[in-house]
């Protein structure tokens, strides 16, 4: 961990913070990591909205994060940290169920939310409003408690025990490094503190019964799922989750990795335990106890009719339930018709069908309860319904269908036919976009071009629920681990969320090194009947212990990656909805065209202008880890108040999360044009606390990669404001270096030009080139200097990122993602794009530099500097990209380019090839040659240079790509394509940039 | 169903029926051709012979019915699947009688009957396929998309997904199972979509043979217990090429079986009969 934390080098856009949290990080515990990871995400938001404000405030504090809160909470916070709050305890518990009360992270936001001025959040505010006195001690001591490692340095261990303490129950099923042995006293330590306001949560299990438990008011879900598994006696849980029923009365997963008031929005802390991911081979399940609790969840599936089966196959798996619950069949016996009653077996249970069962369960004679479970499972598992998790939906000419999310894929259904089926390794990108589900297919044998189907869900909360669930079915059935959130995206708005917990794969090599004695355990009819197969319920504390002990760390890490993605993705500002909506609607007219990578992010504040995010993946093959690698972009705000979790406290924070992680990196290694950002990024330990949630995402992969590669680099992540929404997110489930492609998504584009500057390896300084770094730098410091303007109509954000960020990158997608930063009206040089939108991406990485020398590339991404600047009014799209490691790549390296929305748009991604090229200068021009060709849309330029620079000569090979047609272009292909072909034309060259300019017709969109 | 692919091709009765006379004028066919009956029903007691004797079925014999001249084709007027049939609703006005002797035939097995009633629902047998794991049925002019709902309503165990059927009669005029997780297709440009189409659509694996001539991947197979593969084909005489790729498959038994009368007016080997594996049922 401690090294994962120092190399996190994330400087936002306040570098002066940096000091003081890295210190933190190190010492703070995975645990202490993931508060601060959402704690930052608050403090972005209230950066944003108060950046202007609270200027002063943070030349005053030196500690990180201080700077950006409000005054009235920063004196709260020092206060508690040093003194355990009593008072807390007292008045949280008398405040029930009020959000502002105790927790940290809601309370603050919430008061500023207060200050704000949020319609939505009105009524918890004024509960909140009124104890505000109390509310600002109470908050200020919690927060000081979660957050004061990233704040103050000098109280971090000690908050950080206290951390451990509180949450260490919570993570203690995880088996944090620290947190095992912590873990079942945690709860106690919390009462003594008194710190915290317990709730008591009701668990509805499986066999029927309810598990009643104390969490602490802010405790997160994971601490509720442990307890249950603790008391279930359950070591494979990896498969169970925590449901809730949220406002709607629809059933929701617990977040393990949120806070459970912030999920559940409402006083009634009532949950049910569920089984989450259907094994499709139970049989491979280690433990009997395991099997035992997925048939509970299959014999009410079955029951309830969510699981449909056959008369013949319900009389079946009642039979293997009768002989698991009673035995074998006894004649002297009256027969059981009470207590088959009970069980339930099917929705419509009759006469005939009871009798059925008895016939059958006479069969059975001799089965032990396991191997009747046994069979249960071989039967159910077969059912075609088994383990699919359906969600109504609509195709585009309004047809009802049901979308069925499964351990393979995505299965379409109308009525109970299935008309079609998606698996997994045919996704390449599964989005949401307000009420709008999508998946980018890949195409076939035959089909040259991707394809995307759309469908509309009844609202945006459910679009995003179905989008979760793809994500962590594909995570949990396709991946060897998990995987890391995006953390750098630019201005990316949207859902992160990725799934935290372990992977199939994993979970089963945990299983295989259970070592306990099968653990026994009360069957349900042994509880309703009394009368019992298996014995006395036994729960061994030491088997639990263990478990956490194996699993937790693990589980941990990812959870902590995760963590961020979630408060990040869940509150939207409102004033996307109109741009979103326009979209939606063209969207809705093409589905075809929707989303790419880009995207618009609308500005958090009316001054500012548009903001895109954009995210360029350019991917090396390097993925190491994951075998499938995902990205994910959620862009898009939303202010649907409907949000289930952002409502009240939350936006604000999340708003902030967005900003930063939609950031873009820029990084250098050594490149000459950016020294000044690099040596300021390149050690970790100056990282701004404002950042912390950078960091953290940063230290959260790092964990869970593990990659050294942090050394020289540094990672800067300037934050521009603006407001995440969760109404888009994007995922890409299989990412092949080869298949991968710019991703450029416009709504409607008639033209793209792609520009590819290609440079002889050694040479590399091109004038343009060399520009862009320039701006970028500047871009960088203006965030060190946290010269926020937040008036900035574009974010501006300079993000440095360390090798383990791009690692990150690397994996999620074997694309690389490149994060862009946003300076505003500043036009990446080079670019001869319409001012409208520039984005300018300098891409910086270790990866460029192997190019150079003609070595293989690093698994990781480099990182890369992305300038955007927007003018109000656009029209044309411009994508600029230079990839340098592009040419290592045997793929093409960028798969997805940045999307924006804005109708104009200009984005230029460069690889930061330059090796001494910061100076810029012209070489002598030795030769030049035009060759233009011509096929049917597409018209080819191709234009050589050679210089002499340096003494060195230069070849340079300009292409440009005209492709003319209509929307049905798959720009992204077309992109690829021409890079592809100029590789291979020049396979002793490197792409060193693409620009991309896009001018649509259409000039519907807003902004 | 623990044993769905062990059992399958597993079957202890056969449904038939005869032939009318009516079959050579009035029964439908998709091109005009003169049937000769007396042929046809040579060659429906071979094919009779060889579910009893080769494949040692209990064969029920329904006798032909004039008015209903294209009743031969029992295949159509009924799905079985385990100890339950659909009596369906046949996509061809003239041949909606036919299901009434089916019906009472297959109550008199002791099925499992579910009747088609839904006057907007059209399905016909031949469009069903069965895999062992799976249904699928092809959306043809013969069947349509009410057709297939009820029949996953009533299979509820399994998938049933839809297939557009481009070309031909019904599905099986270019398909069949020719063994577990062996799909039989013919090398036409529709059968090979339908195919992919199919192995799009499911969770499933299946292996697949192609056969040059479309009604050649037509064909019945039987599981013995005793014997082994057993495959029903049609003869080397209508489509010798074909023959060539079954001669392929290892370990089975090839029993052809002239068809060529039947073929005339659309009928296919499967057809001619309706398969039922009564011991599944318990």
């Amino acid at each position: 961990m401690t090294t994962e934390v120092s190399s996190e080098t994330e400087v936002k856009e306040k570098a002066e913070e940096s000091a003081a949290q890295l210190d933190q990080p190190e010492k703070a515990t995975e645990e202490t990591q993931e508060e601060v990871i959402t704690e930052g995400e608050e403090k972005e938001k209230e950066e944003k909205e108060k950046e202007k404000e609270e200027k002063e405030k943070e030349g005053k504090e030196g500690k990180g994060i201080s700077k950006f809160l409000p005054t009235w909470l920063k004196k709260p916070k020092s206060q508690a940290q040093e003194a355990p709050p009593s008072e807390e305890a007292i008045s949280a518990g008398q405040q029930e169920g009020e959000g502002p009360v105790p927790e940290v992270n809601g309370h603050t936001e919430e008061v500023e939310e207060k200050e704000t001025v949020k319609s939505e959040q009105v009524k918890e505010t004024e509960a909140e409003s009124h104890s505000n006195a109390s509310a600002d001690t109470e908050p200020a001591k919690e927060e000081s408690a979660e957050k004061s490692p990233e704040r103050s340095q000098e109280t971090k261990e000690e908050q950080v025990e206290e951390k451990e303490g509180k949450e260490g129950g919570l993570r203690g099923g995880g088996g944090g490094v620290e947190g095992q042995t912590s873990i079942f006293q945690s709860p106690l330590r919390l009462v003594r503190k008194a710190k915290m306001k317990l709730v008591v949560c009701q668990v509805a299990l499986l066999d029927g019964t309810d598990f009643t438990c104390e969490v602490e008011k802010r405790a997160k879900g994971q601490y509720l799922f442990f307890k249950v598994c603790e008391h279930l006696n359950l070591l494979e849980k990896d498969y169970f989750g925590l449901t809730y029923k949220d406002n709607h009365e629809q059933k929701c997963w617990l977040d393990p990795m949120k806070e459970i008031k912030r999920q559940i929005r409402s006083n009634n802390w009532q949950f049910s335990f569920n089984v989450k991911f259907y094994p499709p081979d139970p049989s491979l399940l280690s433990e009997d106890i395991t099997r035992y609790l997925l048939c509970l969840q299959l014999r009410e599936d079955v029951a309830t009719g969510r699981l449909p089966c056959s008369f013949v196959t319900h009389a079946l798996l009642g039979s293997y339930t009768l002989q698991a619950e009673f035995g074998d069949y006894d004649p002297d016996q009256p027969r059981p018709l009470d207590y088959i009653n009970q069980l339930n077996i099917a929705p419509s249970q009759n006469r005939e069908m009871e009798e059925k069962i008895f016939e059958l369960h006479k069969s059975h004679r001799g089965m032990t309860p396991a191997q009747a479970d046994t069979q249960f499972l071989e039967n159910a598992k077969k059912l075609s319904m088994y383990g699919v998790d359906l969600h109504p939906a609509k195709d585009s000419e309004g047809v009802d269908l049901m979308l069925g999310v499964c351990a393979n894929g995505l299965l379409v259904y109308k009525d109970r036919l299935r008309i079609n089926r998606f698996a997994w390794p045919k996704i390449l990108k599964i989005s949401y976009k307000r009420n709008n589900f999508y998946i980018k297919i890949r195409p076939g044998e035959t089909e040259q071009f991707e394809s995307t189907v759309g469908f509309k869900l009844q609202n945006h909360r459910s679009a995003k629920k179905l989008w979760k669930v793809c994500v962590e079915n594909h995570s949990f059935y396709r991946l060897n681990a998990p995987e890391p959130p995006t953390k750098a995206r630019f201005l990316t708005l949207g859902s992160k969320f990725r799934y935290s917990g372990r992977t199939q794969a994993q979970t089963r090599l945990a299983s295989s090194l259970i070592d306990r004695p099968s653990p026994t355990f009360e069957r349900t009819s042994s509880k309703r009947i009394s009368r019992s197969v298996d014995g006395a319920p036994m729960i061994s504390i030491t088997d639990v212990e263990r478990d956490t002990a194996e699993n937790g760390r693990e589980h941990r890490l990812d959870l902590h990656s995760d963590s961020k993605s979630f408060g990040a993705s869940e509150v939207a500002p409102p004033q996307d909805h109109d741009k979103t909506q326009d979209e939606v609607l063209k969207h809705q007219a093409s589905v075809s065209q929707l989303k790419r990578s880009f995207m618009e992010a609308p500005p958090a504040s009316p001054p500012q202008s548009n903001q895109w995010e954009k995210r360029l993946t350019s991917s090396p093959a390097t993925a190491v880890r994951f075998q499938q690698q995902q990205v994910i972009n959620a862009p898009s705000a939303e202010a649907a108040a409907a949000d289930c979790t952002s409502s009240d406290t939350k936006e604000p924070t999340k708003t902030a999360d967005v900003e930063i992680e939609e950031t873009i990196v820029v990084q250098e290694v050594s490149k000459a044009t950016q020294p000044a950002l690099v040596t300021v990024a390149v050690d970790s330990p100056a990282i701004p606390p404002a950042k912390q949630e950078t960091r953290e995402q940063e230290v959260k992969v790092q964990e869970e990669a593990v990659v050294p590669k942090e050394a020289a680099t540094a990672k800067q992540e300037s934050v521009s404001s603006e407001s995440e929404s969760e109404d888009e997110a994007e995922y890409h489930p299989n990412v092949s270096a080869s298949t991968h492609m710019p991703e450029v998504k416009e709504e409607e584009e008639e033209e793209d030009k792609v520009e590819e500057d290609k440079m002889a390896d050694e040479n590399m300084s091109a004038p343009v080139v060399a520009s862009l770094p320039v701006e970028i730098t500047k871009a960088a410091e203006d965030v060190c200097k946290k010269e926020e303007e937040s008036k900035r109509e574009e974010g501006q954000g300079g993000v440095k990122r360390n090798a383990e960020k791009e690692m990150e990158v690397g994996r999620e997608s074997e694309e690389s993602t490149e994060e862009p930063m946003m300076t505003p009206e500043e036009v990446p040089n080079g670019v001869a794009l319409a001012e409208d939108a520039v984005i300018g991406l300098v891409g910086h990485a270790e990866k460029q530099e192997p190019k150079m020398n003609g070595e293989t590339l690093l698994v990781e991404p480099r990182p890369q500097v992305i300038c955007c600047s927007e003018p109000p009014v656009v029209k044309t799209e411009m994508v600029t990209i230079s990839d340098t490691f592009a040419a290592q790549k045997t793929e093409i390296a960028t798969k997805e380019v940045p999307i924006v929305h804005t109708e104009t748009k200009t984005i230029t991604y460069e690889a930061a090839q330059l090796d001494g090229n910061g100076d810029g200068e012209p070489g002598v021009l030795m030769t030049a040659q035009t060759i233009t060709s011509e096929s049917l849309c597409t018209t080819t330029t191709t234009h050589i240079t050679k210089t002499l620079k340096g003494g060195l000569s230069e070849t340079r090979i300009e292409k440009r790509i005209v492709i003319t047609g209509d929307c049905d272009i798959d720009h992204d292909q077309a992109l690829a394509q021409a890079i592809k072909e100029a590789k291979e034309q020049h396979p002793d060259m490197s792409v060193t940039r693409v620009v991309v300019h896009k001018e649509t017709e259409l000039a519907e969109e807003e902004d | 169903m623990a044993s769905r692919i062990a059992d399958f091709g597993r079957y202890t009765h056969a449904i038939v029926r005869g032939i009318p006379a009516s079959l050579a004028k009035e029964a439908l066919r998709s091109c005009p051709s003169e049937v000769d009956v007396v042929q046809a029903r040579r060659e429906h007691e071979k094919y009779q012979e060889i579910l009893r004797t080769t494949f040692g079925l209990e064969v029920v014999e329904l006798p032909a019915d004039e008015s209903l001249p294209d009743c031969v084709f029992v295949e159509d007027a009924a799905v079985v699947c385990g100890d339950t049939a659909l009596i369906t609703r046949p996509g061809a006005e003239s041949r909606r009688g036919e299901t009434k002797a089916m019906k009472e035939a297959l109550e008199a097995l002791n099925m499992n009957v579910v009747e088609m009633t839904d006057e907007n629902a059209t399905l016909d047998g031949g469009d069903v396929l069965f895999t062992g794991q799976e249904f699928f049925v092809g959306l043809s002019k013969r069947t349509n998309q009410r057709g297939a709902e009820i029949l996953a309503d009533v299979f509820k165990d399994y998938a049933v997904s839809t297939v557009p059927v481009q070309q031909g009669l019904h599905l099986k005029s270019f398909c069949s199972m020719g063994g577990p997780g062996l799909i039989l297709v013919g090398s036409s440009e529709p059968a090979q979509k339908a195919l992919k189409i199919m192995q799009q659509m499911s969770d499933h694996r299946y292996d697949k043979l192609v056969v040059p001539d479309d009604l050649a991947a037509n064909c019945i197979y039987v599981n013995l217990p005793d014997k082994g593969h057993m495959l029903l084909h049609s003869t080397a005489e209508m489509f010798p090429e074909s023959l060539k790729v079954l001669e392929q498959l290892k370990d089975y038994t090839l029993i052809a079986a002239s068809n060529k009368e039947k073929t005339k007016v659309d009928g296919a080997l499967t057809c001619c009969s309706v398969l039922i594996n009564k011991k599944a049922n318990m």
